[in-house]
């Protein structure tokens, strides 16, 4: 049930494109840093407790 | 103070960079720009103020990184710090010397670099005292920016990136004035923005790079 | 509540474990309302008469520019909070808000671009607005590659809050200069819609669905990135720590 966008359809389709593409790597981005992130310092928390 | 100012511009002479880079780089720019766009003298003198602004900016913009980076290796910038005066006069010296060696002599050269981009007659003077009035404004920033970045390595392309948008209300005052100098236009609107930011950053700006300074000599 | 209640969010620990929960909620609150919106927009409102269809990037481009100033303004505030109190929490929110802000600049200057084309006939014109976003974005740039460059926590956290109370400044500024060299170029020439004031209520309900679900996107992320902030900001002190022991 695609609305007709007439003459303009690339235009809108593009910018929409764009824009979700942009959010969701940002998003990703941040997903994959956090969980790095997190794993690493778990690691080194553990390593802390084993040594202290 | 005075002291530490006319140490600061006996430096800048002895090493020969101050005065004759930032000029030779002025005109260098101011020469490849007829190379860029064709020597159609009409084109020329239309974007000369232009031009001749952005080639004082930029050739400000290059010497920036000396301000703080000699004093900051050889540790006399830690001396400076423990010495009795504030901070903020510290960064106000630095400021003028670098000014009195680059921004003062731009302003000096630029009727003589507009001649060779063929500017009109009418555009010396306003493109002279707009010069005069916003290379002040271009030290106190670029000695801000400089502040931020001196304890890095490879602080240069840092800098020009943290301090060229910082210049642009100054760029956009002070070449709409020559401009409007060159069309023959009332250039009192931004002659009096031109000079409220200067003042403004001149007494304001300083407080920043102190602090900034000081974070940095912790 | 009490206010003071406040400051205790700014403990690493305790914004740990709160945002632990908050998270999912704000999650699942900014897909709801960003699908919500942008569907409703999309699907089921009707064409401008001038604009034709792309009239529907509106539901991108205007939250986008909202987030891009609010997020800056943002970063103001805990760069302020980090300056007058200290909370480590405060400054790593800021550099966590950095790149949302700068991606959400980037959304609006390319959906700006996007719709452009067809109306005005052109990709891109020195407009106030638009040459204002593009100096918004350099300051973006310039305020995280600060933080990049500088290895101390603490001291990147004092230099940025500066930058960005002086950027703010100078942005600011940059605004009122870039209207004055605009109007001095061509007089009284306007290339941008006054947006809000001629937005019908068709177009306007499903807008602030958008905003509303830019705004708790944003907020989700933020707390993420904040999180990854805090941890990593510990993690360099453990080893830190290890390399002195």
């Amino acid at each position: 049930m695609m609305p007709d966008l007439g003459k303009y359809a690339e235009a809108v389709l593009s910018s929409y494109a764009v824009s979700l593409a942009l959010l969701i790597v940002l998003v990703w981005l941040s997903l994959r840093r956090s969980a790095k992130v997190a794993k690493q310092l778990e690691d080194i928390e553990q390593k802390a407790r084993k040594n202290g | 103070m005075i002291a530490l100012l006319t140490r600061d511009l006996k430096l800048a002479m002895r090493a020969g960079g101050g005065f004759g880079l930032g000029l030779a780089f002025f005109l260098i720019v101011v020469t490849l720009v007829p190379f860029g766009v064709g020597p159609q003298s009409d084109l020329l003198s239309k974007i000369a103020p232009g031009i001749l602004w952005l080639g004082a900016l930029l050739a400000c913009l290059l010497s920036l990184d000396r301000v703080f980076a000699l004093d900051w290796e050889d540790g006399s910038l830690d001396l400076l710090a423990t010495s009795p005066l504030p901070m903020e006069g510290i960064v106000t010296i630095k400021a003028l010397a670098h000014w009195l060696t680059t921004g003062l002599p731009l302003v000096l050269a630029a009727p003589l670099f507009g001649l060779l981009l063929s500017l009109p007659t009418p555009g010396y003077a306003p493109l002279v005292l707009s010069l005069l009035l916003g290379t002040p404004a271009l030290s106190v920033i670029g000695t801000f920016g400089a502040a931020l970045t001196v304890g890095l390595k490879r602080g240069g392309l840092l800098l020009s990136l943290l301090v060229l948008p910082l210049y642009v209300p100054t760029l956009i005052f002070g070449a709409e004035m020559a401009r409007r100098g060159v069309e023959g236009l009332d250039t009192t609107t931004p002659l009096l923005m031109l000079a409220g930011i200067t003042c403004g950053t001149i007494a304001l700006l300083p407080f920043a790079s102190a602090a900034v300074l000081k974070v940095n000599l912790r | 509540m009490n206010l003071n209640a406040l400051w205790q969010y700014a403990n690493p620990k305790k914004f740990i474990q709160t945002t632990e929960k908050v998270l999912p909620l704000f999650s699942v609150l900014a897909v709801v309302c960003l699908v919500v919106g942008l569907i409703w927009g999309f699907f089921f409102t009707p064409e401008d008469y001038r604009q034709g269809s792309t009239v529907k990037i509106i539901y991108l481009h205007v939250p986008a520019a909202l987030m891009a100033i609010n997020v800056w303004l943002m970063m103001l505030v805990t760069s302020l909070i980090w300056i007058v109190r200290r909370h480590h929490v405060s400054a790593l929110a800021a550099r966590a808000a950095a790149p949302i802000g700068a991606v959400m600049t980037v959304i609006a200057l390319a959906t700006g671009a996007i719709w452009g084309q067809p109306m005005w006939g052109t990709w891109w014109a020195w407009d106030p607005r638009l040459t204002s976003f593009l100096i918004l974005f350099l300051f973006y740039l310039g305020y995280i590659a600060l933080w990049e460059a500088i290895e101390n926590d603490d001291t990147a956290a004092d230099l940025t809050s500066i930058l960005c109370l002086v950027g703010s400044v100078f942005a600011l500024l940059s605004r009122y200069a870039v209207n004055f060299w605009n109007q001095g170029l061509h007089q009284g020439a306007s290339l941008s819609l006054d947006k809000e004031e001629n937005v019908a209520d068709v177009f306007w309900y499903p807008l602030l669905v958008c905003i509303a679900g830019f705004v708790l996107f944003f907020i989700a992320l933020v707390l993420l990135r904040t999180r990854t902030e805090i941890r990593a900001r510990r993690m360099r002190a453990l080893l830190a720590r290890e390399r002195m022991g």
